[in-house]
């Protein structure tokens, strides 16, 4: 990949993506043999905001490929607390390392860190941009599962606020998918994806109700809403209930729909999906340390 | 001193624009960065009658020439607007207003999670659209309401 800095995942060709599958597949089948790829990286963790699985999954992945990292901790015992900018932060921390992983609560956050520093900056999560990352681990998750071509993908839940669906809508514009959006109306894409879907061409649609697509689906994407997003306690409980998939109404689906989500996840996938042979989620996980160990072999 | 004096006043230098839609004089002053706090002798006609506008503005600001890159600027609320920079009471340019590709701190972000709205050593960056701008930080489309964004700082 010959990217500076991974920021969104519309900067990604079908190239790009499939490079990174490519060698996450060769380090899945052989971790040992990637040990001592890059002895001397040291990966500064920067994260504004509490995340368990991205920082744990890029600090493992950065090990395993020989390196080490530095984690700037949380908020609140950082320099941050002290009203420093991010601008200086992340000056300081890339005069310390080879490459800044950094999530933050604000939108463009990694955009404007990858104008101040001659590290890599990989986005980590932007508020409710982006989550590239996230994206070739899910992608790859696909791949596996029902294959990037001829796909047909259902994406469920918050899609104005959710970074990983606007990542991941981003990055299936340049496969051949059919793309499916399920949500509340207060909660449907943001302006700013609608429009790059409909410049790229994609066949998109949009729907209040899974059942209208659930049966042609081969990928069902679930994402949480959250409690925040409402004003009072009975609309989100009344709205969420109905975004919520249970073993009995996958049903109607295809045998072969593979249900995945980014967790953490509440109760919009209920735990008896877990035991069906939809439920392609906790693997999806796993393949968050193969995937960022290719994706830091490219930047670093 | 009449209305029909003041409308028509020559200026000695500086720039005049006409043809901005009526009701935006005080936005073109505003992406011009003028506030009056610099001393600029500045006059406005609003709501001229106009054959081709209806009503129009016009901004006539003494001892300035606006650069083509702020004549750009001015295509968002303006683009129909015509600039003449004035020597000597002649107008010795005609300037057309033509979109910029981006414009940058000009307008600031309607998004308030924007990291452009924080504290940061940055300006606003917008990439200007066939109908509107879209923040080059958090990807933020403004059609209608670009007036709105005008940074009045
Ligand atoms: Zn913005």
């Amino acid at each position: 990949m010959r990217h500076d800095h991974l920021i969104g995942a519309n900067q990604l060709s079908r190239a790009d993506i499939e490079a990174v599958l490519d060698r996450a597949a060769e380090i899945d089948a052989d971790p040992s043999a990637f040990a001592d790829a890059h002895p001397d990286a040291l990966l500064g963790l920067c994260f504004f905001e509490p995340s368990t699985r991205t920082r744990m999954s890029f600090d493992t992945a950065i090990k395993r490929l020989g390196g080490d990292s530095v984690d700037m901790g949380t908020v609140e015992s950082s320099s941050v607390k002290k009203g420093e900018s991010l601008a200086d932060t992340v000056r300081v921390i890339a005069g310390y390392t080879d490459g800044i992983v950094l999530r933050h609560p604000s939108e463009g956050a990694a955009t404007m860190a990858a104008e101040f520093v001659d590290v890599p900056v990989i986005n980590a999560g932007d508020g409710a941009g982006q989550h590239p990352t996230q994206t070739l681990l899910d992608l790859y998750t696909i791949r596996e599962n029902a294959g990037l071509d001829d796909l047909t993908v259902g994406v469920m839940g918050d899609l104005k606020y959710g970074r990983t669906v606007h990542s991941l809508a981003a990055a299936l514009t340049t496969f051949d998918a059919r793309m499916h959006f399920v949500s509340p109306e207060s909660l449907r894409l943001p302006r700013n994806v609608r429009f790059d879907l409909h410049e790229s061409g994609a066949v998109v649609k949009e729907h209040t109700d899974l059942d209208d697509v659930l049966g042609e689906l081969d990928v069902l994407y679930v994402t949480r809403i959250q409690r925040e997003r409402f004003p009072d306690e009975n609309e989100y409980r009344e709205v969420a209930g109905e975004y919520r998939i249970d073993a009995d109404a996958l049903d109607a689906a295809r045998d072969d729909l593979t249900v995945m989500h980014p967790l953490p996840r509440v109760d919009e996938i209920a735990s008896n999906v877990d035991e069906t042979d939809h439920a392609h989620y906790f693997e999806q996980a796993h393949n968050g340390v193969p995937v960022r160990m290719a994706l830091l072999d490219s930047m670093l | 001193m009449t209305d029909k004096q003041l409308r028509v006043s020559k200026i000695e230098n500086g720039t005049v624009i006409d043809h901005v839609p009526g009701g935006q004089a005080l936005n073109v002053l505003a992406i011009v960065g003028i506030d009056g706090s610099g001393g600029e002798q500045v006059s406005v006609g609003m709501n001229v009658p106009s054959d081709r506008l209806g009503r129009k503005d016009v901004v006539k600001i003494e001892d300035r020439e606006l650069s083509p890159e702020e004549v750009d600027v001015l295509s968002l609320i303006a683009p129909r607007a015509t600039i003449n920079i004035v020597r000597e009471y002649e107008v010795s340019e005609k300037l057309r207003v033509s979109r910029p590709e981006r414009v940058v701190g000009v307008l600031s972000c309607p998004n308030a999670n924007c990291i452009t709205t924080e504290e940061e050593p940055v300006e606003s960056s917008f990439e200007v659209l066939s109908d509107g701008v879209r923040c080059g930080y958090c990807d933020t489309i403004v059609r209608d309401e670009i007036a709105d964004l005008i940074d009045n700082d």
